[in-house]
């Protein structure tokens, strides 16, 4: 696995833990919905920096109060086409205000890339090979989109106004 | 209508060349097709029987004489010289080479069209009424929201990985011509008692193997938050919808098990939430750019009689009949809707050639205001606005290129989806049906005599062909390798909008044929008067003497 964080290829600082493995102080550890739900009070004390992997049809609600603490959070996709964690990543930026990583994991393709972007999406566990290039080709295929997005980009018609107003001048 | 400004000649060329490069990933073995499929779909490519078979967008069926060329074109260039009108105001290439795709999407955004959306787990072409503009009884243009829903819903970065697809229609009408009650989101303009303009949204509607009428979620909807409100809709949708079974994942099933009182419950809760977050609503001066395209155009100012039309229609047998059946009365003085049939004794449902294509271009630029057409979910075209002193002239017009049958809305008018001559998830062949349905009303005084009535043929469970809503349904099913057909009676896509039911064992080919003279010969000898249509009738006195008539007394 490769990770494309921000338009480079990154080294992943982050292991995802097995639900029996321990957390350990030193080692940043993404762990899974579930276990995170249970273990929460030794988590949230402990020291690590932490992350959760929510799977679709997981509430990402739920961590709302911990997000603070968490620093990543991977929104799995088990096939590339279960569009479930676009909604949790758009609920996670727009709706909870989570400014840490949002990764995505599994089954994470080129053509889906500007998708996920927009959703939100800053992180991408990509298949090894795959190189920064081709995700930055990807996320500019397009100069513009007919919504707003909580990656920042605006919708055209805010371009339209303003190109209007400019050429009122 | 609606015009491409600097931004969406742009946006559809990046896709025109996205869609290049993903054909040239999937060409060169980068891609599976497993990966690809979804792509191709999003673009309007499936693979059939025998071809590539390409759905071209006609944004709520409204396009124009430069644009109805460049179709005729691509029919020529492209594929055997036709093309195919479907239930969803689009048009079909049944013979396109995977590798000529994206030179025909080319061809496409050179006059302000796309495959964009047209098939896939995404929001489809939204539809609307073909009469949009025109009608008598519109209260507001449908088509200013079709525009701005087509806009939003492309490329979503949220809802283009649905669990199925998703279709939404609009009308503003006091008669439904879109069938926005089996829709997936059916939107009707309305005015709440403060006199303000709304929607009311209809949620759950649809056709296939599970046929529902749409239940209301909310009587009320401000326009200006319209899109705020589908996209609460959406999100509890791609949230909640079923993904382990393509069959039960539509919209309907989900309104169906968790209840409209929940769903809305749910979509009342999201779309409270969105209200604090970046609001994707269009500000007022976009939605009036948008709206600003749909003004009226400069009609002129006519009597409300044309002399030379009276005389015509007095004269001429023939055109009379075609102006009761193919002409509807126009808001503007002195103008009229003119339908084309796409339904020629005998034809196939929606085909029409290349020339005849050409020949409407031709006719919309000489005599239809802003060279106007429209498709109709009927598979029929429109002419929106034309004069009445000028529609003697184009009947003629439409006399010389075969596209004068005088049967809108009658036993001829007859919707049929591709089926097994073409479609590779077809059960049994639907053409060869409504051919032989067509050529046993081939007689006009017949059908003019039987009246209104919606012949409706789905060639398998997925209801292309829309029988669930037809007066008359026929379904083909596969029964141990033979062709087999149900009757289903009863169905309407209009306000009263009902689903068929099965009127008792199918048929064979020719049988079923035979199983709806008889049922049109039972409605002529049980109806009060000729006023009393056929849905009356059947509505009046059930299915008792229909079934008796095609099953005997004993089976009924």
């Amino acid at each position: 696995m490769a990770l494309i964080k921000n338009g480079t290829q990154v080294s992943d600082q982050w292991i995802t833990a097995d639900d029996d493995t321990p957390v350990q102080a030193d080692i940043p550890t993404i762990v899974s919905y579930k276990r995170f739900l249970a273990e929460r009070e030794t988590l949230v004390r402990s020291r690590a920096e932490l992350g959760v992997k929510v799977s679709p049809g997981e509430d990402v609600t739920a961590l709302e109060r911990d997000l603070a603490r968490l620093q990543v959070i991977a929104l799995d996709f088990p096939k590339f086409t279960d569009g479930r964690s676009y909604s949790a990543a758009r609920i996670l930026r727009q709706r909870l205000g989570f400014e840490g990583e949002i990764r995505a994991t599994g089954d994470v393709l080129r053509d889906q890339y500007l998708f996920m972007q927009r959703a939100g999406f800053d992180s991408y566990e990509v298949n090894d090979g795959v190189e920064a290039r081709q995700w930055l080709d990807a996320v500019r295929e397009f100069s513009h989109y007919y919504q707003p997005a909580p990656n920042g980009t605006s919708a055209v018609w805010a371009r339209r106004h303003a190109h209007l107003a400019a050429a009122a001048e | 209508m609606y015009r491409y400004d600097e931004f969406d000649a742009q946006l559809v060329q990046e896709r025109v060349a996205q869609f290049r490069g993903q054909v040239a990933r999937r060409v060169a073995g980068e891609m599976t097709e497993d990966e690809f499929k979804p792509l191709r779909l999003m673009n309007g490519l499936y693979l059939q029987i025998h071809a590539y078979m390409l759905r071209v967008a006609i944004p709520y069926g409204t396009f124009n004489a430069p644009q109805m060329r460049k179709l005729a074109h691509i029919a020529r260039v492209y594929d055997k010289g036709y093309g195919h009108f479907t239930t969803r105001q689009n048009i079909q290439y049944n013979w396109i080479t995977l590798e000529q795709t994206p030179d025909i999407l080319e061809e496409l955004a050179s006059v302000e069209m796309h495959a964009i959306q047209t098939s896939g787990n995404c929001i489809r072409n939204t539809t609307a009424d073909p009469y949009a503009g025109a009608a008598v009884d519109e209260h507001e243009d449908p088509r200013i929201w079709a525009e701005i829903i087509r806009q939003w819903s492309s490329f979503h970065p949220e809802f283009s990985f649905l669990p199925r697809k998703f279709k939404i229609a609009v009308t503003g009408a006091e008669n439904d011509r879109a069938a926005v009650r089996v829709h997936d989101i059916g939107l009707v303009i309305v005015r709440n008692d403060a006199g303000e303009v709304g929607f009311k949204v209809m949620v759950g509607g649809g056709q296939g193997r599970t046929p529902m009428i749409a239940k209301t979620i909310r009587e009320f909807v401000p326009k200006d938050n319209l899109l705020s409100y589908l996209e609460a809709v959406l999100r509890v949708y791609n949230m909640l919808g079923r993904r382990d079974n393509k069959y039960k994942a539509r919209i309907k099933i989900l309104v169906h098990e968790v209840g409209v009182e929940e769903v809305t419950r749910l979509v009342e809760a999201e779309w409270e939430a969105m209200k604090q977050e970046t609001s994707v609503d269009l500000p007022a001066e976009e939605r009036d750019r948008i709206a600003a395209y749909f003004a009226p155009p400069a009609f002129e100012v006519l009597a409300d009689t044309d002399t030379g039309f009276e005389a015509r229609k007095f004269e001429d047998r023939d055109f009379r009949h075609w102006v009761r059946t193919n002409v509807k009365p126009h808001r503007q003085a002195g103008y009229a809707i003119v339908d084309i049939s796409l339904k020629p004794t005998g034809g196939i449902p929606g085909d029409i050639t290349a020339d005849q294509m050409d020949a409407v271009a031709d006719i919309a630029e000489a005599y239809a205001v802003d060279s106007e057409i429209r498709a109709t979910y009927q598979q029929n075209l429109v002419l929106p606005h034309v004069r009445l002193q000028d529609l003697s002239a184009v009947y003629d017009r439409l006399v010389e290129v075969g596209l004068a049958t005088g049967n809108i809305g009658l036993a001829g008018d007859i919707i049929a989806c591709p089926g097994l001559d073409y479609c590779d998830l077809a059960n049994a062949r639907s053409i060869p049906v409504s051919q032989a349905i067509s050529e046993r009303f081939a007689d006009l005084n017949r059908q003019y005599d039987i009246g209104p009535l919606e012949i409706k043929i789905s060639g398998c469970i997925n209801a292309c062909g829309h029988h669930h809503v037809g007066h008359i349904g026929i379904l083909g099913v596969d029964r141990k390798g033979e062709e087999h057909y149900q009757l289903t009676l009863g169905g309407r896509a209009d306000d009263a909008a009902a689903i068929g039911k099965i009127t008792g064992p199918g048929f064979s080919a020719d049988g079923i044929v035979d199983a709806v003279e008889t049922v049109v010969e039972t409605y002529l000898t049980l109806r009060l008067d000729p006023a009393e249509r056929f849905i009356d009738t059947l509505e009046r006195l059930g299915f008792q003497p229909f079934k008796e008539r095609l099953y005997g007394a004993k089976a009924a």
